[in-house]
């Protein structure tokens, strides 16, 4: 293991997050603290997660899609970020890309994804790279 | 005052988060062996510096010259060797080797390396020139620069005009790097931002010159021989802890002992006597029984 990938893993052990399994097409729910003068609250963000950049590693980051009184918003949170308190997933989507930019410009019954019935979690400890071949 | 800075090597950037939420840009640089292999004297050369070498060579494959030049210091043979000016009283002690505490968290550093090489730019990519233009009868110079010069009257191009030509590979010096995190047991330092060259390329790590020195820096240099001095004294102390801690308890335990022997004694001395006295009880009881 070079130097630096044994920083980035020492950092996230230190970080002590669990990040759940999840990737773009489920619909997820990001706890994410917000400072108000000097009081913190945690704000719920629930959306669908539409791309998940830089995979597992520090770098790692993920964009949740909403509509928003019919406004669509998307929010990039890093995956590591102290500011998040915890991700849940909600729903687990069926989708056949890695990133779902196409849901940009559909609207309401065509911007539908379909529920994953399928679903079986990661059983050995390592869970493999976003997007690969199962 | 000024002092001596440090050869490293850049291992490469990472990212780390904060308490407070912010991720913070580093580049990780690491010290390799870094040792002092000559020093430059007032009396002798007319100005007070350290050489600093760092890394490991082959022996083999260093000139002779060298390798003599590293003998008289009584180093291994280094990969890379650079000169820091230093007030004469910080001069450092040939072979002594310098540590990562050299610079502190929050302090300002800069940073000096070779800058990636880019070859023969263009003056767009090179002096950020905007070219010409899409349309409007350009043809085949939109990334072209204009106009060289004037007329008939210089009837020349001016020295140091921008142009085409070799860009990077040149010594770069980026200011006021801030120290993010230093890690002695590793010989990592971490500063935010980029640094000029290459990942595994070698630069020098100077206190900033734009910043007032901070007044915790280490005079003349955080030594390994120092912090081992300091490690053993500390041990030392700690052993002498122990030991008159084990001193007093082995105290307290004799007292202890002394005690419960003279407690001891005591309650035989006690029981003797309860026996003496209890001895005509028992027996006047015996006699109620019969």
């Amino acid at each position: 293991m070079d130097l630096i990938a044994e920083l980035e893993a020492e950092q996230i052990a230190e970080l002590g997050k669990t990040i759940p399994d999840f990737k773009a097409g489920d619909t997820v729910r990001v706890g994410y603290k917000v400072t108000e003068g000097t009081r913190t609250r945690v704000q719920n963000y629930e959306g669908v997660c539409i791309s998940r950049k830089n995979g597992d590693g520090i770098a790692g980051s993920f964009t949740v899609r909403k509509i928003s009184f019919g406004e669509g918003v998307e929010r990039v949170f890093p995956l590591y970020s102290t500011n998040i308190e915890q991700i849940t997933v909600i729903r687990r989507g069926k989708v056949r890309r890695a990133k779902l930019y196409y849901l940009r410009s559909r609207r309401g019954k065509s911007a539908r994804i379909a529920e994953q019935t399928n679903y079986r979690p990661k059983t050995n400890g390592k869970t493999p790279a976003q997007g690969s071949a199962t | 005052m000024l002092r001596s800075g440090v050869i490293a090597r850049k291992v490469g950037m990472t990212r780390i988060f904060q308490e407070d939420g912010r991720q913070v840009p580093v580049t990780v640089l690491q010290l390799d062996t870094l040792q002092v292999v000559a020093q430059r004297t007032l009396e002798r050369d007319g100005y007070a510096a350290v050489q600093l070498g760092a890394g490991t060579a082959k022996a083999k494959r260093t000139t002779q010259a060298m390798r003599g030049h590293f003998a008289a210091a009584k180093v291994a043979p280094k990969r890379k060797i650079a000169e820091f000016r230093v007030a004469p009283e910080n001069l450092i002690e040939v072979g002594e080797e310098i540590t990562a505490n050299h610079y502190f968290e929050g302090q300002f550093v800069d940073v000096c390396g070779t800058s990636i090489g880019k070859g023969f730019a263009g003056g767009m990519k090179r002096h950020n020139f905007r070219g010409l233009e899409a349309t409007h009868g350009v043809s085949i110079a939109h990334r072209s620069h204009g106009s060289t010069g004037q007329c008939q009257d210089p009837g020349r191009v001016f020295k140091g005009k921008k142009m085409a030509g070799h860009m990077g590979a040149a010594r770069v010096t980026t200011q006021n790097l801030q120290v993010v995190k230093t890690d002695a047991d590793r010989d990592l330092i971490m500063v935010k931002g980029a640094v000029p060259g290459h990942k595994g390329g070698w630069v020098t790590i100077k206190d900033a010159v734009k910043k007032p020195t901070p007044e915790n820096v280490i005079y003349p240099a955080a030594l390994k021989s120092a912090a081992k001095e300091a490690e053993r004294l500390a041990q030392e102390a700690a052993e002498q802890a122990a030991a008159e801690e084990a001193a007093e308890a082995e105290r307290l335990a004799a007292e202890q002992a002394a005690q419960q022997e003279a407690a001891l004694k005591e309650a035989e001395a006690e029981i003797e006597s309860d026996k003496s006295e209890g001895g005509g009880d028992a027996g006047s009881e015996g006699g109620e029984e019969k």
